[in-house]
């Protein structure tokens, strides 16, 4: 379980976390969304300790992660995997490099063992046969999978999304979410989705929480929060309720 | 006046500011060295970009150095008389100066460049925060071995440019100038001591630390896109570039 306590942050004089509390429970998909700016990516950050906070706990099964050295704060983030953005894949390397680059990094395998994990880890995110590709002949959902698969090849308890969909077509954004739901299956680990696409939440999610300026607003499940009555919530998904049909919820 | 001492103080402040994170970058960089793990394949690859690569352009670049130098002072000797010590007076400038100077230049602007679009772009993509978040030291990944590279290429590549320099003196002064060969040679072993040499090499070994340290640094802070890895890129060719040569007089001070 990861507990969020009064998480506070500022630059400079903008305070981009204003007191964030929340639990995010195991073995469950929780999805935080927000509009942009409103604090989501410092909140991701500051859960595998790429920023410290003004003041506040992380507390990842029961240890606070907030103001962990280098040393621990690096066997903390051997727990964690980080779907980035936009992949974030060493652009020197090519596919196969680029999922192996972890395994070479934290465990002693041989190559043949890296060649077989390499391949199943592709075949997982539905990408097999790529391993010679270089990051700049893949389109942007198959350096998300690519990039999946490199935070997942150590099997890791906690993965992290950071907007997963974000600027793929209708249909990579569903084998996105699929693949979020089929790699949280598989780990039975514990997933947290920064998103801002509330059909895409509503379909994975088992926990939503609301990000707005700076605080947690509404957190619940998916049919708490379309039933919620709070304002802000309301002009989150009543747009999208009014544009379109919400998709129904994956099994 | 106001404005005046309020703009220099920025200025200095600023300067400070710099000169503290390059020191800061070359600790932390020199600690993960002792560090485990060694990364003995990217020190390789390093010394292949840093020193293997540059070597034809430092090697014309040395040619024409030493060739122009004894064009002018052979020239020069010769209204006195004294062309016979043009080989030792070039020579003398290679090994002292010019060699470390015009090779940390050379790589600063080649390497040093790279070395700060390479990072900047890791940094604004994501791929310095993905290192960190698979628990690796970008530090011990990117700055180490960077720096052990061109600490050990930079003054091969100095001895390279001397000799290539010296062979372009001859050129120019023996063939050209029709100095006497023997004179020519005599003349730099009576004025060449071999500390010449070594203390160029101590000074291309620390324009080497300086180079991968501020293309290290300057990459690790870009901001902003492509604009800000094009500004971080500029920034460490003309700092690292001041740098050498403001070392460079410390250095001789030193020295000499």
């Amino acid at each position: 379980m990861i507990e969020i306590q009064d998480l506070k942050k500022s630059f400079g004089s903008q305070m981009v976390l204003k007191g964030v509390n929340l639990v995010i429970p195991d073995g469950q998909i929780t999805v935080i969304i927000g509009a942009s700016g409103s604090g989501k990516s410092v909140l991701l950050k500051h859960l595998i300790g790429l920023s410290q906070p003004d003041s506040g706990k992380i507390l990842v099964s029961g240890t606070d992660i907030a103001h962990l050295d280098s040393y621990h704060i690096k066997n903390v983030r051997m727990r964690f995997g980080m779907l980035f953005q936009d992949g974030a894949l060493f652009d020197s390397m090519n596919v196969y490099e680029n999922i192996a680059f972890p395994l070479r990094e934290h465990r002693r395998m041989n190559e043949e063992e890296i060649r077989l994990l390499v391949a199943e880890k592709l075949k997982q995110v539905n990408l097999p046969g790529t391993e010679k590709k270089m990051p700049n002949e893949l389109s942007g959902g198959m350096r998300k999978r690519v990039g999946l698969a490199r935070a997942i090849v150590l099997n890791p308890e906690i993965i992290l999304y950071d907007e997963p969909t974000t600027g793929l077509d209708p249909v990579s954004s569903q084998s996105i979410d699929d693949l979020i739901v089929s790699t949280q299956k598989h780990l039975n680990g514990t997933t947290v989705v920064i998103s801002h696409d509330i059909r895409a939440t509503l379909r994975i999610a088992n926990k939503v929480a609301m990000l707005h300026d700076g605080k947690i607003v509404a957190e619940g499940t998916p049919d708490d929060f379309l039933t919620n009555p709070n304002p802000i919530v309301r002009s989150f998904l009543d747009p999208a309720i009014l544009h379109a049909k919400l998709p129904s919820r994956k099994s | 006046m106001k404005k005046f001492v309020s703009f220099l103080g920025g200025n200095v402040t600023g300067a400070l500011n710099e000169f503290g994170g390059f020191m800061l970058t070359l600790i932390e960089g020199v600690r993960a060295l002792f560090s485990k793990p060694f990364r003995l394949n990217l020190i390789f690859k390093e010394m292949e970009f840093i020193g293997v690569n540059s070597t034809i352009i430092i090697m014309v670049t040395g040619v024409f150095t030493g060739a122009v130098l004894a064009l002018q002072s052979g020239k020069a000797f010769r209204l006195f008389n004294a062309e016979g010590v043009t080989g030792a007076v070039v020579a003398l400038s290679l090994l002292r100066e010019l060699g470390p100077v015009m090779t940390s230049l050379m790589i600063a602007a080649r390497c040093g460049s790279a070395i700060a679009a390479h990072i900047g772009t890791m940094r604004v993509t994501q791929q310095i925060d993905a290192l960190e978040v698979m628990a690796v030291d970008p530090i011990s990944y990117l700055v180490a071995p960077r720096i052990v590279a061109s600490l050990g290429m930079v003054p091969l590549l100095s001895i390279i440019f001397n000799l290539l320099g010296i062979l372009g003196s001859y050129a120019v002064g023996v063939m050209l100038l029709e100095i006497n060969e023997a004179t020519f040679f005599d003349r730099i072993y009576a004025y060449v001591k071999s500390e010449d040499l070594w203390n160029g090499l101590v000074k291309a070994a620390v324009f080497g630390v300086i180079i991968a340290v501020v293309g290290c640094r300057k990459g690790f802070m870009t901001e902003g896109g492509a604009e800000g890895v094009g500004r971080a890129t500029t920034q460490a060719v003309v700092v690292s570039s001041v740098t050498i040569l403001i070392a460079d007089y410390f250095l001789t001070a030193l020295m000499f």
